[in-house]
């Protein structure tokens, strides 16, 4: 089994952080506001040259969605040459990967047009089209409409399934993440507290953190819908 | 058939396009029109060098411009300044320590004016090889490194962190931009040749809607160029350098032509 393991100890934005990701697994980073998410995920990706610790990756096979990502207008580009950007697909492929993550009707649109929604399902859709071992998604839903986000949500619980890649996810919609996620690790500038979903949600360092009411909505979330609808609005039987 | 200097022209501009529309393409897309420029006038120190110590003005040139291109990644590295400043700071001091250099030596002659603007008829088949050989090896290298340099211009750690080291072929792209310069300085002057670069692929992106297709077309409108160029200064009578980059203005122009149309279309 290839797994991708990865244990950090910066001493500046974030401090120490130990964490392991298994394929098919999904890992969870929470914490607010500059509690170094973002950092430990980008450590990961040893996107950062002076770390302290040790980063240790067990597959190139990665694919990242980045929280914010800033593409110049100078390029004409459209969706079908951004998924293509970092491996050479099929065109079956791109499709198959734009389809579930239901941007399918944006192939030939100038990436340039796309609303900030419809980005992050372009997003999504390249990093799964890669099929990588090691997924990174830094708040892939930021900017979807609600429904949207559950789809997706629930996406990524089918990617790790059928790929069998490990995920590292992180998100400040806890509610929704929780439910979907193997292990949890929250982090305010350093590891607050770690473990399962509900284990986190238990902890005291945590409800102090996020305050009780939050916590308590965290991990009762489940969600079942009888129908899907499509990305226009309209409903679809299931 | 070289023996006419027309002729030559013509190889040695056709070979100049074919090479400076595709890396154009990049040095738009990456806005480093600045920093051609820069390399262009740390040309002028190379030629000088060349001269003092007799050695081929390509390579010297070509030697130059990546000490000096090296010297601004370093001190992007180390320094607070913004990379336009740091890029003012080396173009106007290596254009001026060239000027010196050629104020020492007051034994050799300088054809300023043919080393601003260059002159495309008096090329020899020399020439001709160097600017085919070497702007066919620069094509292929800029073929190995697209995908990685395309990925790492439309974002740079999307690129680092799915394995495309950005900053490798940053240099290498960089290489190949001193590269160039080193060639067509004589040619088309070290003025110019930031203008082959550039105008081409400002053309390409005023019509085109992806990627490849700007390259294809950037190196369409710079052979346009070539050939109005060339070919009306030899009508008119009007210095050649300067001409291909008129006709590439005025090829220009046209291409907003369809900017307009499109932008009408969809209000």
């Amino acid at each position: 089994m290839e797994k991708a393991g990865v244990f950090i100890n910066n001493k500046w934005l974030v401090k120490d952080v130990s964490l392991e990701i298994e394929k098919g697994k999904i890992i969870t980073l929470i914490g607010p506001n500059g509690s170094g998410k973002t950092t430990t995920a980008k450590m990961a990706l040893g996107l950062y040259k002076n770390i302290s610790g040790k980063v240790e990756k067990f597959t190139k096979k990665i694919a990242y969605v980045p929280q914010k990502i800033s593409i110049d207008w100078t390029l004409p580009i459209r969706v079908f040459d951004f998924m293509n950007l970092t491996s050479d697909l099929q065109e079956q492929e791109i499709n198959e990967a734009l389809e579930i993550t239901g941007a399918k009707h944006l192939l030939n649109n100038d990436l340039k047009s796309l609303s900030g929604g419809e980005f992050q399902r372009v997003l999504m859709a390249r990093a799964v089209a890669k099929k990588p071992d090691l997924l990174v998604l830094d708040e892939p839903v930021q900017g979807v409409d609600f429904t949207g986000e559950i789809e997706l949500y629930e996406l990524i619980k089918k990617i790790s399934e059928t790929l069998k890649c490990g995920i590292l996810l992180i998100s400040h919609n806890l509610h929704v993440v929780m439910s979907k996620t193997d292990h949890v690790v929250c982090l305010n500038g350093h590891v607050c507290c770690s473990g399962t979903p509900i284990s986190v949600a238990n902890n005291k360092k945590y409800q102090e953190l996020f305050g009780e009411d939050v916590s308590k909505i965290l991990s009762i979330y489940e969600h079942k819908h009888d129908h899907k609808h499509g990305v226009d609005g309209s409903v679809e039987e299931n | 058939m070289f023996d006419d200097f027309f002729i030559r022209a013509l190889f040695v501009g056709i070979g100049m396009a074919l090479v400076t529309g595709p890396l154009g393409c990049f040095v738009v897309w990456r806005r480093l029109s600045f920093f051609g420029d820069t390399l262009a006038h740390s040309a002028l120190l190379g030629i000088t060098i060349a001269y003092t110590m007799e050695i081929n003005i390509a390579l010297s040139v070509f030697i130059i411009s990546s000490l000096v291109a090296l010297m601004l990644l370093k001190l992007e590295k180390t320094t607070n300044l913004p990379t336009d400043a740091l890029l003012g700071l080396l173009a106007h001091s290596s254009l001026a320590v060239g000027l010196v250099v050629i104020g020492l030596i007051a034994t050799i002659r300088f054809d300023l004016m043919g080393l601003l603007f260059g002159d495309i008829l008096a090329v020899n088949v020399n020439d001709i090889i160097i600017v085919w050989f070497g702007g066919a090896l620069i094509l292929l290298v800029l073929k190995l490194i697209y995908k990685p340099l395309f990925a790492s211009t439309v974002n740079y750690e999307l690129a680092e962190a799915e394995g495309m080291k950005p900053e490798k072929v940053k240099a290498i792209f960089t290489l190949l931009l001193a590269a160039i310069i080193a060639i067509s300085i004589k040619m088309v002057g070290l003025l110019l040749i930031t203008g082959m670069l550039i105008l081409p692929a400002a053309i390409a992106r005023n019509i085109s809607s992806n990627p490849k297709g700007m390259v294809i077309y950037s190196v369409i409108a710079g052979l346009m160029s070539v050939l109005i160029g060339l070919f009306s200064s030899l009508q008119i009578n009007t210095p050649s350098g300067p001409s291909i980059i008129t006709a590439g203005l005025i090829l220009f122009i046209l291409s907003l032509i369809k900017i307009k149309r499109s932008s009408q279309l969809k209000s």
